[in-house]
């Protein structure tokens, strides 16, 4: 219990951190969906392709526009761009720099996406099971062309007729498989390669401009923070003198039409004091029909 | 259980966490109900489409209108609209912005049913299933079926146990088809579904910032101050209940001193806070008729200025005298302890 708290409190405290959340959660989360996705190849000519090709990469396109709606940090990036100058210059480098660790955050889902779906191969072996040289294999070589296109899309779904004891459809889907396979590990260490020598090499090359915009960017997104902080706190305060001042002026009201005289010498007890003069059925009625008809003026400068 | 404690405390520390919070939970209620919901296609050539369709449309419908109703500030958006102007102005843009974020979050539930009902590709299959392309995928032209007839076997594709076209066109090839166009449709719906939501969130700054800020800022404070309105106005209930309550229980006590011809007892100066607690009441008898005359004849909602001890004009079974129409005081002046 401890362990989550100090866990959840340390992803709170820095909203890179919280970013980096987000970014792993969005991860987990395209694993779990591509696991509960429950893939049927429809195993037709022309079909095949169109279907593979799009549950590797509309999903993957889905998913960055998600990394970059819930990134908080890309609004702020779009407000300090559009921004009129005022009395504050915009820095390109700081922009830059907040337009790019955006990206990088919301690629990672996408590519995990991408990963898992190689590594699975059923969406390969789908797309391009039409695709591959029937000489290669036994069994699909003596019949017309249109006849093995045919066997050879329905090579993914296993339980089909035609394709249930086949021993041609088993070399076919490993072969596609493995290159599949193949294909997902070698993307999968090129883009770590490429994530090394990124970190390693960065200090090398204009380290003082990225300390800068790292530093500025923080700066920008705290300084919102806070300003909306400051503007709840701000209504609050202003809500609360606004509810004072119509209470008080109730109160002259009611004491204005009673004519009863001014209790003088009273010090007011602490029940006397939250009742605000305010003692009567009716009393009461007409303060909530006027808080309703007529809602006082936001302006509290004679309070 | 505390893990879940820390969890709701965090959503509710911000106004907007919470609301985000309750849409959250709303979608995985919706996800979860579709899994729990079990499907049961008629299989019969007119009811397919209806029952298909309704299930695809209906309960995102119900969704979006539950998403409503469990929003808090759905009452607040009716009431600012509906006030009369009083000496406050109106502005529409800041019930345009509280309407248009109500709705964003009430649209993210029945979102989610039509996406995972279309890539579970159950009801696509259900309602469609009669429009299988039969001459490409399977043999139109062997069966000489009449039109009726092929859709009546068309019909019960869904139902692979009473299914009887194999000839006509295989089962299982047709619900791979079949599955694999809802399939395709539930993709392309979520990608147009994030892309919306990305161009609103992202073309929002580009354009009218000030004005967002402003109405954000307004709407904000309207439900900040009826929040604070309200407790006001609990905590002037309760200080109402009390002093109304301790009148009763004073009058009630000067009634039964009158009533019994008693001196009024002269408390001994050191006497304890129990016994002042006790407000006068002190045996049986008298509390029994304390609580009758709360029952029978409540006190008006009229509280009396402290300083002055008036009974409440009577003690016992008789009838209360009616409401006084003039300020208490003047009537006050002529009840006397004899």
């Amino acid at each position: 219990m401890d362990r989550f708290r100090m866990i959840f409190q340390y992803f709170q405290s820095n909203s890179e951190s919280v970013m980096n959340g987000i970014c792993g959660l969005l991860a987990l989360a395209s694993v779990k969906m591509y696991t509960c996705f429950d893939f049927s190849c429809p195993c037709l000519t022309r079909y095949n392709m169109a279907y593979g090709l799009g549950i590797m990469f509309i999903p993957a396109i889905a998913l960055f526009l998600c990394g970059l709606i819930l990134n908080r940090q890309s609004l702020v990036m779009l407000e300090e761009w559009r921004r009129p100058q005022g009395h504050r210059k915009k820095d390109l480098a700081v922009i830059r720099y907040m337009c790019s660790s955006i990206m990088q955050r919301a690629m990672v889902a996408p590519v995990v996406w991408i990963i898992v779906t190689l590594l699975d191969g059923k969406c390969l072996i789908c797309a391009f099971s039409g695709s591959v040289d029937p000489e290669k294999f036994v069994g699909l070589d003596n019949t017309t062309l249109v006849q093995v296109q045919q066997l050879l899309a329905k090579v993914p779904c296993k339980d089909d007729e035609l394709m249930r004891n086949n021993t041609s459809r088993k070399a076919v889907s490993r072969y596609l498989r493995s290159w599949s396979q193949a294909l997902g590990w070698s993307i999968l260490l090129i883009l770590i390669v490429a994530a090394f020598l990124a970190r390693w090499l960065r200090p090398c090359f204009n380290q003082a401009t990225l300390l800068q915009a790292r530093h500025w960017s923080n700066y920008i997104d705290i300084e919102q923070k806070i300003f909306e902080e400051t503007c709840c706190e701000h209504s609050r305060l202003f809500a609360h003198k606004c509810i004072l001042h119509f209470f008080e002026s109730m109160r002259r009201e009611i004491t204005l039409h009673s004519f009863s005289l001014p209790r003088e010498g009273q010090e007011a007890e602490g029940e006397e004091c939250l009742l605000r003069g305010i003692t009567d059925q009716d009393q009461v009625n007409k303060l909530l029909k006027t808080w309703y008809y007529e809602k006082p003026p936001l302006d509290v400068s004679q309070v | 259980m505390d893990k879940f404690r820390m969890i709701f405390q965090f959503l509710q520390s911000n106004q907007e966490s919470f609301m985000n919070g309750i849409c959250g939970i709303m979608a995985l209620a919706s996800a979860q109900m579709y899994s729990a919901f079990d499907f049961n296609c008629p299989c019969l050539p007119r009811y397919n489409l209806a029952y298909g369709l309704g299930i695809l449309l209906v309960p995102p419908f119900i969704l979006f209108l539950l998403g409503f109703v469990l929003n808090n500030n759905v009452s607040m958006l009716a009431e600012e609209w509906r006030r009369p102007r009083g000496q406050r102005g109106k502005d529409p843009a800041v019930l345009r912005y509280m309407f248009c974020s109500m709705a964003q979050r009430a649209m993210i539930a029945p979102v989610v049913w039509v996406s995972v009902t279309l890539l579970d590709g159950k009801c696509i299959t259900c309602a469609f299933c009669t429009l299988v392309p039969v001459e490409t995928l399977g043999n139109a032209s062997h069966s000489g079926l009449s039109q009726g007839a092929m859709k009546r076997v068309l019909a019960r594709i869904p139902c692979k146990e009473i299914y009887d076209g194999q000839e006509l066109i295989a089962n299982e090839v047709a619900i791979r088809y079949l599955r694999c166009v809802s399939q395709a449709l539930g993709w392309c719906f979520v990608l147009l579904m994030t892309t919306l939501a990305f161009l609103v969130r992202s073309l929002r700054p580009c354009f009218t910032q000030a004005a967002f800020l402003k109405s954000r800022y307004w709407s904000h404070y309207i439900d900040i101050e009826r929040k604070l309105f309200d407790e006001t106005c609990t905590e002037h209930a309760k200080s109402f209940a009390k002093v109304c309550i301790q009148q009763f229980f004073e009058g009630m006590s000067t009634d039964l001193v009158a009533a019994h011809c008693h001196p009024p007892r002269k408390a001994p100066a050191d006497v304890g806070e129990a016994a002042e607690k006790l407000l006068g009441i002190t045996d049986q008898g008298t509390m029994n008729t304390a609580l009758k005359s709360w029952h029978k004849c409540k006190p008006p909602l009229h509280l009396h200025p402290p300083a002055l001890h008036s009974s409440n004009g009577w003690a016992g079974e008789e009838q209360p005298p009616p409401h006084p129409p003039v300020p208490r005081r003047e009537m006050a002046a002529y009840y006397s302890r004899v």
